[in-house]
């Protein structure tokens, strides 16, 4: 390893660099977590860190539009989510859910092995990246990767959507931090398929309980053609 | 005549140990004069060789043709540092083994000791010819002849109907694996089919032939190593033997595997490939990760032993592994750290295991029990067995500065400066491996508080337990032996490294002889003394000098009253013995965490039972994933074979004529 | 010899062992504030070690050597650990003779002691403790060898004061892995230390016991070196968390004038520290025992994250 190379990093890389890391961590802990309402209160942190990446990234190149979507960030995933989240379990009235997970460890120790993968997948891409802060393109791809492992995890409903907006917080970081942003018209329409996609599952929610008294998705194994 | 060459010496000494055996054999039933001279006699001849090894390290290879054997194909033998290195380990650990089986070995028990005698000096002679032999066929014949020997070494108390099962699934393994390792001879020596060594360094065939090779070396080394999938026999042949020989076996006789294993990746074969590397690795983990978990769970104290076997072998192949990787990628420096880590763990592993397991023999024989759940409480009327005993154990958990820590530290080491290999998953893994490293020997202290705690603190479990004796003179000279090694090889790794020096470069062609070296005999830093050191001399000294200091100081400002009373428990008014804990108790954690490894069945007790008993028999999982359907299997198989004997003789002989005539047109053509 | 280096390792051992009841005690009364209970004095545990030197040892029949032996050796034990961290200066006479994995090494020692001892007497408790003892031990030693590793891969070094200097006096570089490794030694050294999300220090009741239930049958003087080494422990982890993460005001050079800035410096890092262990220790609940395999694996993990973070965005490749 050479020492210096860290250090000829910037400050603002060091930050984004630090952010990509709390991603990852609050990642996990999103797939370690029993209860719903600390996982809601996992994905907003996982919001608060993606806004300050984006902002960072926003006034250190300068690019005006990357403020806009920090605001969007901001305002969508760290309010607006989390406060339909939170009253939709109120009104579900499954606040204290506590979802028996499938053996912690072994989780996680999957999800070891994604992140070892993800950032030996990702290592011929960032080399193209022509960013300071592209190592972190590996950290986003393991973001996605446990994410979608949470959504496999879980049988609850409400989890199993933490885990989708999750998997989109993982996207939307490789965008900005490691390639400085997309084009506007793409974030503004990711931003409204998922406004969209919450309040369908919203109301989905509220048909399958309606259904089986509960949120457990495995209910849905009886759909299935026989 | 010529002068005698020191490999000479060491033929002497294994013809002596024969000789010893058939005069042993000679008096079956003389009990005074085979176990009172001919295991001394043999323990001598042990130091004897382990004095010629010593020197054989340095000295330059050395090589004798014995005009024995087939017509045409004599025997070659040779001696480098390699085979000077496990005669070295062969000699010390066998002095300390033999003197102690002199004073072990009991009236009437079993086979004949002047047979016995016989078959523990071939025993070990033949080990001693499987390290010199140059050549396959003097290879396998030594290698099958330790077989035997062990075999019937296993089965000295043959009346048992278990004892006899244990032996032939030993028996079964190691014909198994002997079968791959004469395959990969066969391999190695190519169309010429010349099976001498020197003609097999010389194979450069290309292509997959050395992998090949490779490969079923690992599979008959590793049968008899006990790696994963073959590790079956080795809780079941340990427990089986007689305590010196189940100390023979685990400390000395699984290192010949690896010595033949080394001999054939290093030597024998030249260019390795680093995903061999991490084929072993990932083995040695899985190996090391099962060992220790179910070792956590025994409970039948030499059973517990003989997994914890099967985790330092685990270890063992890590560092092997390892070292395979460096020496692929060409990082000379760093696969000899690797290597030497890989010996010195060897060289550790037959001293404080033998010590174990010699002591789970004085307590057999001091109380006739095995079982962990009716021992206990024996440092009262045990405490040369016991503190002896809590040596072999702090050694096993890899605590400093005893000597089981020395070869972690270096293995550690050797994980943690890799960065910078061309390979990205590998740069990644290695430091997780290193955490699982760190997981497993951490996890053997669990198992080895458990086994010492159990076994000799505590309330005697049992009344009998009270009349229980300690260990004779000559057990307790072995027991010495062997202790007093554990904690010298701890004191002073750097000896142990200027001894690993001639062999690392003989392998891969470093040493650590010039970086251990300069910084004076008491601290060892491998690589510099920024990067890493530790010193096991002043760690010892200063807890040495610390203790009493603290012991006076508090005699002298306080007091020294002390008081007997009743043992307190938090006040509960009735103790007994039954409610500590017991093996099944302690294990209990790990049997919940690791429930996913482990193949159970248990029965509870209901509520009205007037003699309620509970039942939990823990089995390991692959005699049902793999022993078993491979057994029906092969039954299925026979029977189809077994179509073919219709007990007519006409039949037979019409097999016979078909053969001949078979065979003749065949020739024709 | 280097003539400062001694006196600095002496002043460091003193420091220890001076320093240490103390901040067991600050804990305490940091703890009784929050919880709205009158505070016990800041010197308690002194009170409590002195009264217990004067009382007589009472031994349990059954109790062996073993028995007698294992406060010493773990008393030695943890007072040679808190000497080889470095609380005040990096150059130490001991700092070459033990690296990070000796003085975990040195830590499990003293775990085996202890544990052994709570099987000697031979009661239920005892041997319960021990067990959980080994079995949290057993998690947290691969998490806190994995932190370390971390911290080595940094500094290429498992010397502890070649990585405390490292750290201590590079430029200003975050460190994301050392986020990793922060969150993870928290959880480790609470689990250690018999705190609150897995063993309760101040408890009696049989079914949340570990670290207790070991050292039942203990009294009087024997009882007194335990006490203190565990408080020697707190110490050691204590500093060991400030030099990895909050290296400043640790010196380099061993002047006394630099010594005595350290010291300053450290007894406010120790008073922040204490603080904050004593937040997390009123803000969460004891688990159940077999919560504290998920707790200690998460930390393993987070180690193991850390280093996996180090390798991909900070080794620069």
């Amino acid at each position: 390893m050479n020492p210096s190379l860290i250090q000829a990093i910037p400050l603002s890389g060091q930050v984004i660099n630090l952010c990509a890391a709390l991603m990852l961590l609050l990642g996990f802990a999103m797939l370690s977590q029993r209860r719903i309402l600390a996982l809601i209160n996992l994905f907003m942190m996982q919001g608060v860190v993606l806004f300050v990446s984006t902002l960072v990234v926003a006034l250190t190149t300068n690019q005006h539009h990357l403020l806009w979507s920090a605001g969007l960030t901001l305002v969508l995933k760290v309010i607006a989510l989390p406060y339909i989240l939170h009253r939709l379990i109120r009104r579900l009235s499954v606040k204290w859910d506590i979802e028996t997970l499938f053996n912690i460890p072994t989780t996680m120790l999957v999800g070891i092995v994604l992140v070892v993968i993800a950032f030996n997948v990702a290592q011929p891409i960032s080399q193209m990246s022509g960013t300071i802060t592209r190592s972190t393109i590996g950290i986003a791809l393991a973001c996605v990767l446990l994410a979608f492992l949470m959504l496999i995890t879980r049988s609850k409903a409400v989890p199993q959507v933490v885990a989708f907006l999750a998997m989109e917080n993982g996207l939307f970081f490789a965008a900005t931090s490691a390639t400085y942003g997309m084009p506007m018209v793409v974030e503004l329409g990711i931003a409204l398929d998922v406004m969209v996609g919450m309040v369908i599952l919203g109301v989905f929610f509220f048909q399958i309980r309606q259904q089986f008294d509960s949120l457990d998705i495995r209910h849905m194994e009886r759909f299935k053609d026989k | 005549m010529s002068q005698l060459l020191l490999i000479d010496w060491v033929l002497i000494t294994a013809l002596g140990w024969l000789s010893i055996g058939m005069v042993g054999v000679a008096f079956p039933r003389n009990f005074i004069l085979n176990s009172r001279i001919l295991y001394p006699l043999g323990a001598v001849g042990g130091l004897v060789l382990a004095l010629i090894a010593l020197t054989g390290i340095f000295a330059s290879p050395q090589i004798r043709i014995l005009p024995l054997g087939m017509p045409g194909l004599p025997f070659h033998l040779r001696l480098d540092a390699l085979s000077s290195f496990f005669l070295l380990l062969l000699g010390t650990a066998s002095a300390g083994i033999s003197i102690y089986a002199a004073g072990y070995l009991r009236k009437g028990d079993g086979t004949a000791p002047g047979l016995q005698c016989l078959l523990y000096h071939v025993f070990l002679a033949s080990m001693a010819f499987v390290m010199l032999a140059d050549d396959g066929y003097a290879f396998m014949v030594a290698w099958e002849t330790m077989a035997l020997s062990s075999f019937f070494l296993v089965t000295s108390e043959h009346r048992h109907a278990e004892i006899r099962r244990a032996g032939y699934l030993y028996l079964l393994v190691a014909h198994v694996g002997a079968v791959g390792i004469l395959l990969s001879f066969g391999v190695m020596a190519g169309v010429e089919g010349d099976y001498t060594f020197d003609a097999m360094r010389d194979f450069s065939s290309h292509g997959f032939w050395p992998t090949i090779a490779f490969l079923l070396a690992l599979f008959g080394f590793g049968a008899k190593a006990g790696i994963l999938p073959l590790h079956i026999w080795l809780p079941e042949a340990h427990p089986a033997a007689p305590s010196p020989v189940s100390a023979m076996m685990s400390g000395v006789m699984l290192k010949t595997a690896i010595y033949g294993m080394l001999r054939v990746s290093f030597d024998l074969l030249h260019a390795q490939i680093w995903w061999w590397g991490v084929l072993l690795l990932l083995l040695g983990l899985a190996t090391a990760l099962f060992g220790v978990v179910f070792s956590a769970i025994q409970t039948d104290m030499k059973r517990l032993l003989a997994y914890s076997s099967i985790e330092n072998i685990g270890l063992i192949f890590l560092g092997f592994g390892l070292t395979l990787i460096f020496k692929s990628f060409m990082l000379p420096h760093l696969a000899a750290l690797a290597l030497t880590a890989t010996l010195y763990h060897c060289l550790n592993h037959a001293f404080f295991k033998s010590l174990l397991f010699l002591c789970t023999g004085s307590v057999l024989h001091a109380t006739r029990e095995r079982n962990l759940g009716k021992l206990g409480g024996l440092i009262h009327r045990m405490p040369w067995v016991t503190w002896l005993a809590l040596i072999g154990v702090l050694a096993a958990s890899g605590l400093p500065p005893l000597n089981g820590f020395a070869s972690e530290w270096l293995l550690l080491q050797s994980f943690l400066f890799t960065s910078g290999l061309p390979q990205g998953y590998l740069n990644m893994l290695l430091p997780v491996i290193a955490g699982a490293v760190a997981l497993i020997s951490a996890f053997a202290g669990f198992t080895m508080v458990k086994f010492f705690g159990i076994v000799f603190l505590g309330q005697p479990r049992e009344e009998k337990l009270t009349q229980a004796h300690d260990a004779g003179r000559l057990e307790r000279i072995g027991l010495l032996w062997l202790g007093v090694g554990c904690i010298l090889l701890g004191l002073f790794p750097n000896v142990v490294i200027v001894l690993l020096d001639p062999v690392t470069r003989l392998l891969v062609g470093s040493g650590l002889r010039g970086t251990a070296g300069s910084h004076g005999w008491w601290l060892l830093a491998p690589i510099s003394q920024d990067r890493a050191s530790y010193s096991p001399a002043i760690f010892l000294g200063s807890i040495v000098i610390f203790m009493p200091l603290v012991y006076w100081a508090v005699k002298r400002f306080y007091h020294g009253r002390l008081k007997r009373v009743p043992a307190w428990d938090c006040g509960f008014p009735l103790q007994t013995a039954r409610m500590q804990d017991t093996a099944e108790g302690f294990g209990q954690p790990i049997r919940r965490i690791f429930s996913p490894f482990f193949k159970r069945t248990r029965e509870h007790p209901s509520p009205f039972d007037s003699q309620p008993r509970y039942l939990s028999i823990v089995e390991d999982p692959f005699w049902y994933w793999l022993y078993l359907p491979i057994a029906k299997i092969v039954e299925r198989g026979t029977q189809l074979i077994a179509f073919l004997q219709q007990g007519r003789i006409a039949l037979y002989l019409l097999y016979s004529f078909i053969t001949l005539l078979s065979l003749l047109v065949l020739t024709r053509g | 010899m280097n003539f400062y280096a001694l006196f600095a390792q002496l002043l460091a051992l003193v420091t220890a062992l001076i320093l240490a009841p103390i901040l067991n005690g600050w804990v305490n009364q940091c703890r009784a504030w929050m919880q709205n209970r009158t505070a016990p004095p800041l010197l308690q545990t002194y009170y409590t070690v002195s009264k217990l030197l004067h009382k007589d040892a009472l031994l349990a029949h059954n109790a062996s050597s073993l028995f007698r032996v294992a406060p010493y050796a773990i008393f030695s034990c943890l007072a040679l650990a808190s000497a080889i961290v470095p609380t005040l200066s990096t150059e130490l006479i001991f700092s070459p003779a033990a690296d990070a994995i000796a003085l975990v090494g040195l830590f499990a020692l003293a775990r085996v002691f202890i544990a052994l001892a709570g099987m000697d007497v031979g009661t239920a408790f005892g041997s319960l403790g021990s067990r959980r003892e080994m079995l949290i031990g057993f998690l947290a030693e691969p998490a806190l060898l994995l932190i370390f590793f971390t911290t080595s891969l940094i500094s290429q070094s498992t010397s502890l004061s070649t990585i405390v200097a490292t750290l201590a006096h590079r430029d200003f570089v975050i460190y994301p892995s050392l986020a990793f490794a922060g969150v993870a030694f928290t959880m480790v050294s609470l689990a250690e230390n018999a705190r609150i999300p897995i063993d309760n220090p101040t408890t009696h009741l049989e079914l949340t016991m570990v670290h207790e239930a070991m050292i039942l049958e203990y009294s009087g003087r024997h009882l007194a070196l335990i006490e203190w080494a565990a408080s020697l422990k707190l110490f050691a982890y204590s500093c060991l968390g400030l030099a990895l993460f909050f290296p400043v005001g640790i010196t380099e050079v061993a002047d006394p004038v630099s010594l005595a800035m350290s010291g300053v410096i450290l007894v406010m890092k120790l008073a922040i520290g204490g603080f904050m262990m004593a937040l997390i220790e009123t803000l969460s609940a004891k688990m159940r025992i077999f919560r504290a395999p998920e707790f200690l694996g998460t930390a393993f993990l987070l180690a193991v994250l850390a280093m996996l973070v180090h390798l991909l965005l900070e080794s620069g490749k």
